[in-house]
């Protein structure tokens, strides 16, 4: 009885009780303004440092915009296996404009910091917007497989 | 006007003049002289143009013949002038000349060409199925889904937009919902769609056929509980994800008094079938 009213007191917890099919004991929030400091990234090309298990997901931890926004093509700064990398976004859950595609995934690219991607292939479809940028991140565009 | 009809009886009457003196001359003149001269003859009267050739272009895909108004022509109930959405109307019947937008439902597969200046050959195809439609007028959207290398992929299209090149239905089929929002949470493999796919021939007439799949989901939180009431959603397995004691205590949300808010009622028969025979009548121009 106490329990309830103490979880109630926290925002952002849910407390559930055990049900048959398992549940998570935390809430999560919807899809915030893309991608911002601190959230969860999914590495999709084939780096060693992208792809090995480590207890703690990449994190962003600084956008390279003027608003702390990062929308598709946007430089990242993440915090991998306790180092800091550079990365590029290449999708994001957030529904961007008309005819752009949207990922079920917020995804992200390894890079340099003179651009050159870190990986060798990109088996994930990336979007066609990218092209656009040709000088800065054309070798990223020569390793990417598909493009939607 | 009396001085040309008065000119036009004389020209008649001339004519006729002529058409007598020719029978004469015919009767007076011998057999093979007079085979020449109606030959001659048949040449100068009234010219008979042949008959039209009747052209069947197979490029285009035929009409659907059932009776099918795109939702987006229906305007929504608001307090603005209904002179704004004829001139909408008219609009997107003129871009309907050029670009055939074919009948489709929530649950469809379709592929749409775009034109895109980024990519390769300048047209981007994505093939997928489609999950929602929205919006009224112009600004009428439909959202595509698929998976593509086991990544989701969504992508919100304009119907109206002059980018789109061809918009191809691939399967017709209407499914249990009208919004399959609720794919996003489900297994992938329902919203996989083969992008090499072969357009399933379908009838122009009858029923469009209604797909009764109820798709299984993957394990809770999901984006949106769509177990609740207010989604009123058909098209889910709910015995395999929830128990149903979950199922009742979801049912609390539900709002039974809005069936019978009268305010609510927007009846759009009668508009749909004054718009269905105007916009019908416009397209065969």
């Amino acid at each position: 009885m106490a329990l309830p009213r103490l979880s109630r007191s926290f925002t952002g917890l849910l407390v559930e009780t055990s049900y048959l099919i398992h549940q998570r004991t935390f809430s999560v929030s919807p899809v915030a303004a893309a991608i911002q400091k601190l959230t969860r990234v999914r590495v999709v090309d084939n780096s060693s440092l992208g792809n090995t298990p480590y207890h703690r997901s990449p994190r962003v931890i600084h956008v390279y915009t003027k608003n702390g926004v990062g929308k598709v093509g946007d430089k990242v700064l993440l915090a991998i296996k306790g180092q800091k990398k550079k990365a590029l976004i290449v999708g994001h859950k957030m529904p961007g404009e008309c005819m752009t595609p949207r990922f079920d995934s917020n995804n992200v690219v390894l890079i340099e910091d003179n651009g050159n991607p870190t990986g060798t292939r990109i088996k994930v479809p990336i979007p066609a917007q990218l092209r656009k940028m040709e000088g800065d991140y054309s070798k990223v565009l020569a390793i990417a497989s598909s493009f939607v | 006007m009396a001085a040309c009809s008065k000119r036009l009886d004389k020209f008649i009457v001339s004519l006729r003049l002529l058409r007598n003196l020719q029978v004469q001359n015919e009767r007076s003149i011998s057999t093979s002289l007079c085979r020449w001269a109606s030959e001659n003859d048949s040449e100068t009267p009234n010219f008979v143009p042949p008959s039209k050739p009747v052209i069947i272009d197979k490029t285009q895909a035929a009409a659907t013949m059932r009776k099918f108004l795109s939702p987006e022509f229906i305007p929504p109930r608001q307090r603005t002038n209904p002179l704004k959405f004829s001139i909408e109307r008219k609009d997107m019947i003129r871009r309907r000349k050029i670009l055939n937008i074919p009948e489709f439902y929530a649950g469809s597969i379709l592929a749409v060409s775009m034109a895109d200046p980024n990519a390769t050959g300048k047209i981007n195809r994505f093939v997928g199925i489609c999950i929602q439609r929205g919006g009224k007028g112009l600004g009428a959207t439909f959202v595509l889904r698929n998976i593509i290398n086991h990544q989701g992929v969504e992508i919100c299209y304009e119907l109206y937009n002059p980018r789109i090149q061809k918009i191809e239905v691939l399967k017709l089929e209407k499914r249990l919902d009208d919004n399959l929002m609720y794919l996003r949470d489900a297994l992938p493999e329902y919203s996989t769609v083969d992008p090499d796919m072969k357009p399933v021939p379908f009838s122009l007439t009858g029923e469009v056929p209604l797909n009764e799949l109820k798709v299984k989901m993957r394990p809770k939180p999901w984006s949106k509980r769509w177990e609740r009431p207010k989604f009123n959603i058909q098209g889910i397995r709910f015995d395999l994800s929830l128990v149903p004691k979950q199922m009742e205590h979801a049912q609390k949300w539900a709002q039974p008094w809005q069936e019978y808010d009268m305010l609510k009622e927007y009846d759009t028969s009668k508009l749909e079938q004054q718009i269905l025979s105007e916009v019908q009548q416009e397209m065969s121009k």
